[in-house]
């Protein structure tokens, strides 16, 4: 399966950001000396008055944004992902999570896909430290096109706290222009019967591969793309599983607490299920280019394959 | 090593950090050009270190806590026989000893510790330094953070313990350049006097410009001479981004990206390095 068109999940943020900034002008953005590099450039050319870089300072900045939400501004506040949920957890939890104040948290440079710079900036653990927190939504677009949706939402979810997960290399466009995210809802991309690929991010497009490959040897799969990682989409994903009766979870993320803990949780309490979890297996990465560490970590369509073949076995 | 040898020691380094770059197709050149003089006066003349014996326990230590400076740190390891030259033309690649940022999981030679995340290098020199007194060693810890590392809040707190503990065998080496990711620090986020706010913090300050090889060698002598002074160093190098290569000096665009192939040509003349065939 070849992809027609490539776009990286974070100009789409960036751009729909700087064309919300025109209608809400309540939307705050803030970064920390990445205005480039998470696109909140974008927005900071076109409303400068409502731009803050707060410098290298991922803690102030998220108790800044924090102090916006608390005013009633809707503040979107960006840095890399290893930045914003590491550096800043305690903040997250403390003043943005437990109070359950509405601050976009969009992260940008998530994953293996960082490549060249290495395991110090390559977040793969960063789905489980939202995940676990109390009031916080966690959302991992697929493509631009969702990354766009979710940027809309997010603006209008006043309800509690939001982490996005974005990433830094140009990922395939999966979806159709008129996608409509809905939180929760997990969309069945491709229908199949064997084996159920539950998926989010980038590994969505490397499901959607390799189903195709699974299709030669005769094994009929279906994709789920799990954007919605918190709250997961449960109706979905136990139907798909009823009628698979075998499961693949992909996640460019640790196999722990992410996307995979949370189809298993589901499953081991509700419909006890073959499941085999594609992504980090408790390691840390390493330098290299995106498409050579995803190939060399098996968070490929081969490694799909391998993993359907693997839970098909059982 | 004498003066007019440490210059053109760390000019040869520079043509080592442009090149790995170059080659590894991305990177942050300028802060590494712009550290390279303090840094090769610190490894060819202060730090009492052995090659052979990168875990010898009674060794000076020098921490790189703004990580992504390491291209320096790497071609000056190398160059002191820490692991073989032609490592450097490997930089970033899949399995490569030279990881993109520090890293002591990966076992670098010479690398004391993990880093890449600003903020986190100074506590772990003063817990070293803390350690070599505990254990009775004559270590001096050395440790470089950047100016926009600065407006993390980590530093502030190691600065304040450092003075608390009276911790003399620590020397911070602030590379002063003025320039960070989105643009010159004065307009993302000024930190202001850095060298005003260590003093006020307890600390001994010297001022210099980091490309004044004696004024280098004689800060470093006064930090020698501080020993039993019970306060840690600071030594604030008003650096320039990409010194030595006219058009990348003090240009933040600098701080990371390689050069193409002609401007490495251009670089390397300016530098007056010539490519060993
Ligand atoms: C905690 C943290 N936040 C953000 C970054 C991303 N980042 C890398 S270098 C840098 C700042 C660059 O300025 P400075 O450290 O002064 O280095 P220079 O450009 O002078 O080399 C930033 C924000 C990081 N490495 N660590």
């Amino acid at each position: 399966m070849k992809f027609a068109r490539f776009e990286g999940t974070r100009d789409a943020y960036g751009a729909t950001l700087a064309k919300l900034g025109h209608e809400d002008p309540r939307i705050v953005a803030l970064t920390a000396d990445l205005a480039g590099s998470t696109k909140t450039s974008l927005f900071a050319k076109e409303h400068p008055s409502r731009f803050f870089n707060m410098g290298v300072a991922e803690a102030d900045m998220m108790g800044v944004a924090a102090g916006f939400a608390m005013s009633g501004f809707r503040p979107f506040a960006s840095t890399f992902a290893v930045f914003a949920t590491g550096k800043a957890w305690e903040q997250v939890r403390q003043v943005i999570a437990y109070p359950k104040v509405p601050v976009r948290i969009v992260a940008t440079h998530a994953g293996l896909t960082v490549g060249e710079d290495g395991a110090s900036h390559q977040m793969l653990e960063d789905l489980t430290l939202m995940r676990v927190l109390p009031h916080m939504t966690v959302i991992v677009p697929a493509d631009a096109i969702e990354a766009a949706a979710v940027t809309r939402f997010a603006a209008s979810h006043d309800e509690g706290p939001v982490y996005v997960r974005l990433s830094r290399e140009k990922f395939p466009i999966v979806l159709d222009e008129g996608y409509a995210f809905e939180l929760g809802k997990s969309p069945i991309l491709a229908a199949g019967t064997d084996v159920s690929i539950v998926a989010c991010g980038v590994m969505v497009s490397a499901a959607l591969q390799a189903r195709e490959l699974l299709g030669r040897d005769g094994i009929s799969a279906e994709v789920v793309n799990a954007s919605s990682v918190k709250p997961l989409d449960r109706e979905t994903i136990l139907a798909s599983a009823k009628k698979t009766r075998a499961v693949v979870t992909a996640e460019e993320h640790q196999v722990a607490g992410g996307l995979g803990s949370a189809v298993c949780e589901l499953l081991a309490e509700e419909r006890p299920t073959p499941v085999v979890r594609v992504g980090m297996q408790d390691e840390f990465g390493q330098s290299g280019s995106a498409d050579v560490l995803l190939a060399h970590y098996g968070l490929d369509a081969h490694g799909l394959v391998a993993a359907a073949k693997r839970v098909l076995a059982r | 090593m004498e003066i007019e040898a440490l210059k053109r020691k760390a000019n040869a380094l520079r043509g080592d950090v442009l090149r790995m770059v170059t080659l590894a197709d991305s990177g942050h050149p300028g802060g590494a050009l712009g550290m390279a003089d303090v840094l090769t006066v610190l490894f060819y003349r202060f730090l009492r270190h052995d090659p052979l014996r990168p875990d010898w326990p009674e060794r000076d230590r020098f921490l790189l806590s703004n990580g992504h400076a390491c291209p320096i740190l790497y071609a000056i390891l190398a160059d002191r026989g820490y692991f073989p030259k032609e490592e450097l033309w490997l930089l970033r690649k899949l399995g490569a000893l030279l990881q993109g940022h520090p890293s002591t999981a990966w076992e670098i030679p010479g690398v004391e510790v993990s880093s890449g995340s600003l903020g986190n290098g100074l506590s772990v020199a003063l817990g070293m330094a803390m350690a070599a007194r505990l254990d009775g060693r004559d270590s001096r810890i050395y440790c470089s953070i950047s100016d926009a590392e600065c407006q993390e809040g980590q530093p502030w707190e190691a600065a304040t313990a450092a003075v608390h503990y009276g911790v003399d065998r620590l020397c911070a080496i602030l590379d002063w350049n003025g320039c960070q990711i989105d643009g010159h620090t004065k307009t993302v986020m000024d930190v202001g006097d850095l060298a005003a706010k260590f003093r006020a913090f307890g600390w001994n300050v010297c001022e210099i410009s980091g490309h004044d090889v004696d004024a280098i060698v004689s800060s470093f002598d006064a930090f020698l001479g501080a020993a039993g002074s019970g306060r840690p160093t600071f030594l604030a190098c008003r650096n320039t981004l990409g010194k030595g290569v006219s058009f990348m000096e003090d240009e933040p665009k600098w701080h990371h990206g390689a050069l193409s192939p002609d401007e490495l040509a251009r670089a390397l003349s300016e530098l007056g390095v010539v490519l060993p065939r």
